[in-house]
């Protein structure tokens, strides 16, 4: 019961989802829209689990007084606070200015600058791994340097660049690209079988 | 560290002036902003004030810790892990139990949510009480539970996958790789009499398929592990490794220029939003 059943309903799902595929009749779709209707609406329990999780990791620190608890309130602040303007009989819900200027002043900014942070992170590992000490650090170098410059005002230089950049990206970088692809499709199908027969079982945990 | 009740380190000095001469700035910027604002009312002013002045003590907290790990860099990490979670939350209930789930379980949750009711469906009760199962997570004793809806996930992803990648990754990949290693062949006294170096050049094209075809077969012999790479194998291997290290130079030259974007981004916001310098 503990193992046997969720093995079984990997199985049947598994197959079940393979089979549709092949199978294009309209009972076939609306079954698969359904499964998928499925997935999404559990799949909602899960975030719900993640920040249950959350909310119990700050809250010990809380209680704990632990090293930087104050942050944790902080977390759990932000948190109600967003709920409480998400929640429509009171903040308003998902149209509420308060719910769209939290979203626009305190999640925008701060996602955008975290990832344009790895601007110099980036400049600094591109020091490293672009010193042109092998022929082939020395094509990667010189990749990267024409797909960057193609946005740059170069004057007559300008078009040569762009038309180089565009046979990378057309031609080279396809290849590449194609090759990853293919092996990721195997990859995956060889993963998927694996989990459909249960010969994968990892996610079932320790018992 | 400081990790128990005992032997926490209070703030020093300098770190509290620190502290007070960042509000003061941040507060004579409030001000400043509220002052100058061209909104209709004050109220106005002093709102959109804050909400920019805000937004700009964040921008400048995440860059703060290109010095190092601060107080600042972590209030507004902590405060984005919050907000974001209780966004997606919100997100997740408004559009898929709201959305998908209600509309098919009950008239006067309909009602009250406000959404067009469509019809019952015991399919979508299940779903939900898979999903209630998948809580059980949370209790010691009947954790073993959740494995139900968890296996729900897991065996229909992998079905949908295996068709999808199957299908996509792999055949239309693979398809598309064989193209026409002579584009528009007519002979060789025509390709001669007609050469030409142009990008839609008959010479260019059919040289594009050849490094297309041969790139694809040396990229996956270079991820082929089975054999050694010796010999003719290993010189398609090395090959491999060239093509893709310019694929890699143009995805590294892609993502720094999208990050430069977005640094630009912000300090437009800075100067222009902010401190209105520009």
């Amino acid at each position: 019961m503990k193992r046997q059943l969720p093995l079984m309903l990997v199985f049947l799902l598994g197959a079940f989802m393979i089979i549709q595929y092949f199978v294009p009749a309209q009972a076939s779709l609306d079954a698969y829209e359904f499964i998928l209707d499925w997935m999404i609406i559990i799949g909602i329990f899960a975030m719900a689990l993640g920040i249950w999780s959350l909310m119990r990791v700050s809250w010990h620190k809380i209680k704990r007084r632990s090293h930087d608890w104050q942050y944790a309130a902080l977390t759990l602040a932000g948190l109600f606070i967003m709920v409480l303007f998400g929640f429509e009989p009171i903040g308003g819900g998902l149209k509420s200015y308060l719910w769209l200027q939290f979203y626009e002043f305190v999640m925008v900014p701060v996602l955008a600058t975290i990832f344009s942070l790895l601007a110099f992170f980036m400049a600094s590992a591109a020091y490293r791994a672009f010193r042109a000490r092998s022929l082939l650090a020395a094509v990667l170098l010189g990749s990267a340097m024409v797909l960057m410059f193609r946005v740059l005002p170069l004057g007559p230089l300008s078009d040569p660049i762009n038309e180089l950049a565009g046979w990378i990206l057309v031609v080279p970088n396809l290849a590449a690209k194609r090759a990853i692809l293919i092996g990721v499709g195997l990859g995956m199908v060889a993963t998927s079988l694996k989990v459909i027969l249960g010969i994968e079982r990892s996610y079932l945990g320790r018992d | 560290m400081a990790t128990g009740n005992g032997n926490r380190k209070s703030p020093s000095n300098a770190v509290k002036i620190i502290l007070v001469i960042v509000a003061v700035v941040f507060l004579i910027s409030w001000i400043s902003k509220a002052t100058t604002g061209m909104a209709d009312s004050t109220w106005l002013n002093i709102r959109d004030g804050f909400l920019i002045t805000f937004a700009a003590f964040l921008t400048l907290s995440i860059f703060s810790f290109l010095y190092n790990d601060n107080p600042f860099y972590k209030f507004a990490e902590h405060l984005y892990v919050g907000v974001s979670a209780a966004y997606w939350m919100c997100l997740g209930f408004w559009s898929i139990i709201v959305g998908n789930f209600v509309p098919h379980a009950s008239k006067t949750l309909s009602t009250f949510f406000k959404v067009p009711f469509q019809e019952y469906s015991w399919f979508y009760y299940v779903a939900f009480a898979f999903g209630v199962i998948l809580l059980m997570r949370l209790l010691p004793k009947a954790g073993w539970i959740a494995r139900w809806p968890l296996a729900v996930i897991i065996g229909t992803t992998a079905g949908f996958n295996l068709s999808r990648y199957l299908h996509s990754d792999f055949m239309s990949q693979v398809g598309n790789t064989f193209q026409p290693l002579f584009v528009d062949w007519q002979g060789a006294g025509h390709f001669f009499s007609n050469l030409s170096l142009a990008a839609d050049g008959q010479l260019v094209m059919s040289a594009g398929n050849w490094i297309v075809v041969v790139g694809v077969l040396c990229g996956l012999v270079y991820f082929f592990f089975s054999k050694e790479h010796k010999g003719m194998f290993g010189a398609a291997s090395r090959l491999g490794i060239w093509i893709l290290m310019i694929t890699f130079g143009a995805s590294f030259g892609y993502t720094v220029m999208g990050r430069i974007s977005l640094l630009v981004g912000r300090i437009t916001f800075l100067f222009d939003d902010w401190l209105s310098i520009l």
